[in-house]
């Protein structure tokens, strides 16, 4: 079964650039959303393993994305993207979910 | 685990997003030069036999992750795009260390970042940068380039030169504050000013020597006589300093490095440094936990 990812962030070309890599992997399907209202609505509908915050949320935002992820599915992964791109995007999930099966 | 988390054994990495120009001197997009990396395949090469004592982790020249693209031949030391070493993640706050090689009239595209303080360090040769806040600039060995990605900028990176390989360092630090005001800056130094001393390339403060950083991190660079010995001090109390041999051999608190070698060293207040040959050195102090 595929990871099923939801990335969100404010800057549209370096979401577009992590979903198009997200969805190279054929181990994961990326979800991607600019909005925290768009963010909220994509997770009640569909069954995500890991959200990866991008660039631009504001730490309002962030906190009450969090809180709304969490209590929505305890065990959702949130990594906090850094760098933008292809550099550290793999190691950020593949760490994530070897995290989680410890 | 989130990043917050103190990755002490933090570990080594790789490398790399990014373009080449297969056609003379264009630079392909973002998607081409995402496919003529993966079309490469298995070119990265992971070791795991980093050497973690009490308060030192070694990293051995050759066991650092390679990725070989042709025009581009790079060294991770910590986890970098397909390279993925899960106990070479990071030493602090110091996430990304490549050691790169760019063939003559190539380079990186235009491509994203955000939320990093990348640092590019010339070794030879030249490479041209631009940005979407319109710099353009041109850096060769002595100068030091800084970016602070922040909210998101687009850069490329180039080798103009038609005869003359460029190396150069690329290293990314994570910042102390997310999303912040995207910037560039680059200055040069003199060479000679980093013979038997360590001369500050980098620093937390604008007012400082060097380039400056969203970080408390320090580097310095030093290029040593045979036989030549100093001490270095942290300067902020808990971080920890990444030793990074350019050339020759190095003693530094009693352990042996030769070229190309890392030493991540944490918790002491004082390292001592011995040149057992004409070397060069690469120090970057940087705390230990990730904000």
């Amino acid at each position: 079964m595929k990871t099923k990812i939801l990335v969100i962030g404010r800057h549209p070309q370096i979401v577009s650039v992590l979903f198009r890599l997200i969805n190279q992997n054929p181990d994961w399907v990326g979800t991607s959303a600019a909005t925290d209202e768009e963010a909220m609505a994509l997770f009640e509908q569909e069954a995500y393993d890991l959200v990866l915050l991008s660039s631009g949320i504001e730490e309002a935002s962030e906190n009450k994305l969090r809180t709304f992820f969490l209590k929505q599915n305890p065990t959702i992964i949130i990594v906090q993207h850094y760098g933008g791109g292809s550099g550290l995007l793999t190691g950020e999930i593949l760490q994530a979910m070897e995290n989680r099966k410890v | 685990m989130e990043r917050k988390d103190f990755l002490k054994k933090g570990l080594l990495g790789t490398g790399m997003l990014v373009t080449a120009s297969a056609l003379g001197n264009v630079v392909k997009s973002d998607k081409e030069k995402e496919k003529n990396i993966e079309q490469l395949g298995f070119n990265h090469i992971p070791h795991t036999n980093s050497k973690i004592m009490a308060n030192t982790v070694l990293h051995k020249a050759d066991t650092r992750g390679h990725a070989n693209h042709g025009w581009l031949d790079s060294h991770h030391t910590f986890s970098f795009a397909n390279y993925y070493n899960p106990e070479r993640m990071s030493f602090g706050v110091l996430r990304v260390l490549n050691d790169d090689r760019v063939d003559p009239g190539m380079g990186f595209g235009k491509h994203p970042h955000d939320n990093m303080e990348i640092i590019s360090i010339a070794l030879e040769g030249d490479l041209e940068h631009k940005d979407s806040m319109g710099n353009t600039a041109v850096i060769k060995k002595g100068d030091v380039q800084v970016m602070s990605a922040g909210t998101g900028i687009y850069h490329s990176e180039y080798n103009r030169n038609e005869d003359q390989l460029t190396k150069f360092l690329q290293i990314w630090v994570f910042p102390n504050k997310k999303n912040v005001t995207p910037r560039y800056d680059q200055i040069s130094l003199d060479v000679k000013d980093r013979h038997n001393t360590l001369q500050q390339v980098l620093s937390p403060d604008a007012n400082d020597e060097g380039v400056w950083i969203h970080q408390d991190a320090w580097f310095h660079m030093g290029d040593f006589d045979k036989d030549f010995e100093t001490d270095y001090k942290i300067k902020k109390q808990g971080n920890g300093v990444y030793a990074f041999i350019l050339s020759g051999d190095v003693e530094i608190n009693g352990t042996l490095l030769n070229t190309r070698d890392g030493l991540g060293i944490w918790d002491v207040d004082t390292l001592h440094i011995k040149a057992n040959s004409k070397a060069e050195l690469l120090l970057m102090e940087v705390p230990m936990k990730i904000n």
